[in-house]
């Protein structure tokens, strides 16, 4: 379970998270939505400790984020798959390399076959041909990097999954490829998700829960239902935006 | 209205606030690099790699500078004295200017550009593209993958291109030599040994590995402290050759007052 109460963080004179209450129950999967720059992605660091809150408490399986010592925070980690924005892939190693460091234990690490067997069936997972695994991330796609991105994110089996703007840059059919990735990884590996996320139409397809971050705080967090039928001004605003361009680009 | 020495004051106490954050920054690296030895496994492999790789990319530079500095101290050395001293001190003139400041120092401001802008900019670029975010929400210590192969490659190969530098620039000025005076070879065997300390071949040893340990760590510091975006990769690429050069420099006295003069 993963618990953020009261979390404010400032960059220099900028606020960017103020007082954020935040809550991920196990097993499901929550969309965390909002404008550019309002700090979502500052706020998903803060689930693995990549970003330390200035007050306030960061709690995962009861664990209290920014206090753990390194070792407890290294081991933390390997619970906690991270997908990066632009798949943050090692640009000096191949699709095996890279998917192989994502394997948590150092001793299942260092035994090749097992590494091979693993990243196949994590290639496998994410819809990537084992041919893939000799090329360099350079030679990928983008939404081909993005699914070894999350390739490597599973490859240690972790019980969290944080993506941070998973479909961002996708063409619509590549971005619903990796909606439905997302809902089926949380099927299949039974995993509890937070999703950071621009994309409505996707976040309504894949999330039990949603979530806004506006103006540096949450302003409403409930199932698709209820986020959609909400009459805050500001949940409006930002679906009906969405929408209007959604039907645009339709 | 501000008092007219604000300003300067102001100044000055940003600059010593700035360098005692980098200094702060620069400890806590070198306490994570101390803490990453213990994973040998993960950094001795990629040492290695990057050793080759440092040492077999810059040998060819080190190799043309090395032996034109060698030709031309060996030539302005014997314009100097072609007439005043006995013509085997220049063999032991051109030796020692080799081996104990010019193959030492030129090389390691040669290799701070070529092997300090390199370690800057992949791990600048690395951090804006967050690549480095990724290996620590992987539970690995950047260390141990990143930062001590590089530190243990340049510690390792600048001492190594320094003695090949030593070598081919004393060849070069002694065929420099002979072509502008009429010195023997036994002339420049002769001044060569007769000056010679084997302290001297350790004293540029030294020098060596102390320049390759900074110009690793201070590259590795400034592209690990990358910030915003592209631009932030070209400040810390710069930052990190002027930086590890001036170091360098500071070093190279510190070191001639300490080895030579204590």
């Amino acid at each position: 379970m993963i618990v953020l109460s009261g979390v404010r963080k400032r960059f220099g004179e900028q606020v960017v998270l103020d007082r954020v209450n935040f809550e991920v129950q196990e097993g499901e999967t929550v969309a965390l939505m909002g404008p550019s720059g309002s700090g979502k992605s500052v706020l998903l660091k803060h689930i693995n400790g990549l970003l330390r809150p200035d007050a306030g408490s960061v709690k995962v399986d009861g664990l209290e984020v920014p206090t753990l010592k390194r070792q407890q925070l290294a081991e933390l980690r390997t619970r906690i798959g991270y997908v990066f924005q632009n798949g943050a892939l090692f640009d000096s190693m191949d699709v095996f390399e890279n998917v192989r460091l994502g394997i948590a234990d150092d001793s299942k690490y260092r035994d090749l076959d097992y590494a091979r067997d693993r990243v196949r069936e994590c290639l496998r997972l994410v819809n990537l041909h084992p041919d893939e695994m000799r090329k360099l991330p350079a030679q990928l796609s983008g939404g081909m990097r993005k699914r070894v991105g999350i390739a490597r994110a599973i490859a240690g089996a972790p019980k969290y999954l944080l993506y941070d703007e998973p479909t961002s840059g996708l063409d619509p059919v590549n971005a619903d490829v990796i909606d439905e990735l997302v809902k089926r990884l949380e099927e299949e590996l039974g995993v509890t998700s937070v999703m950071v996320t621009h994309d409505v139409r996707g976040a309504f397809r894949v999330a039990d829960r949603l979530a806004l971050l506006y103006d540096s705080t949450i302003v409403l967090e409930a199932p698709p239902e209820e986020f959609r039928a909400s009459a805050d001004p500001r949940v409006r605003a930002f679906l009906e935006r969405d929408f209007d361009s959604t039907s645009f680009a339709a | 209205m501000p008092a007219p020495f604000t300003g300067p004051v102001r100044f000055l106490g940003r600059f010593i606030l700035s360098g005692l954050a980098h200094l702060g920054r620069l400890s806590l690296l070198v306490a994570e690099v101390i803490r990453g030895f213990a994973q040998w496994r993960i950094w001795l492999p990629r040492s290695v790699a990057e050793a080759a790789n440092v040492g077999g990319g810059s040998l060819f530079i080190v190799l043309m500078i090395s032996a034109f500095a060698g030709a031309v101290t060996a030539l302005q050395a014997g314009y100097q004295w072609q007439s005043s001293l006995p013509a085997y001190v220049l063999g032991g003139v051109i030796v020692e200017t080799i081996v104990l400041e010019l193959g030492p120092v030129l090389i390691g401001l040669v290799l701070a550009g070529r092997i300090g802008a390199r370690y800057a900019a992949e791990l600048g670029t690395m951090r804006v593209t967050e690549q480095i975010d990724a290996l620590e929400s992987l539970g690995r210590s950047p260390a141990s993958h990143l930062i001590i192969p590089r530190v243990l490659a340049s510690t390792v190969m600048v001492p190594v291109l320094v003695v090949i530098a030593d070598v081919v620039a004393v060849g070069a000025g002694w065929i420099g030599v002979k072509e502008v005076l009429p010195i023997t070879d036994w002339d420049f065997r002769y001044g060569a040994q007769y000056f010679w300390r084997s302290f001297d071949a350790w004293y540029s040893l030294i020098k060596a590995v102390s320049f390759g340990c900074a110009i690793g760590l201070i590259s590795c510091y400034m592209g690990f402290n990358t910030k915003q975006g592209a631009e932030g990769v070209g400040k810390s690429t710069t930052a990190a050759v002027v930086a590890s050069s001036v170091i360098i420099l500071l070093l190279n006295v510190l070191l001639a007052r300490i080895l030579l003069h204590s």
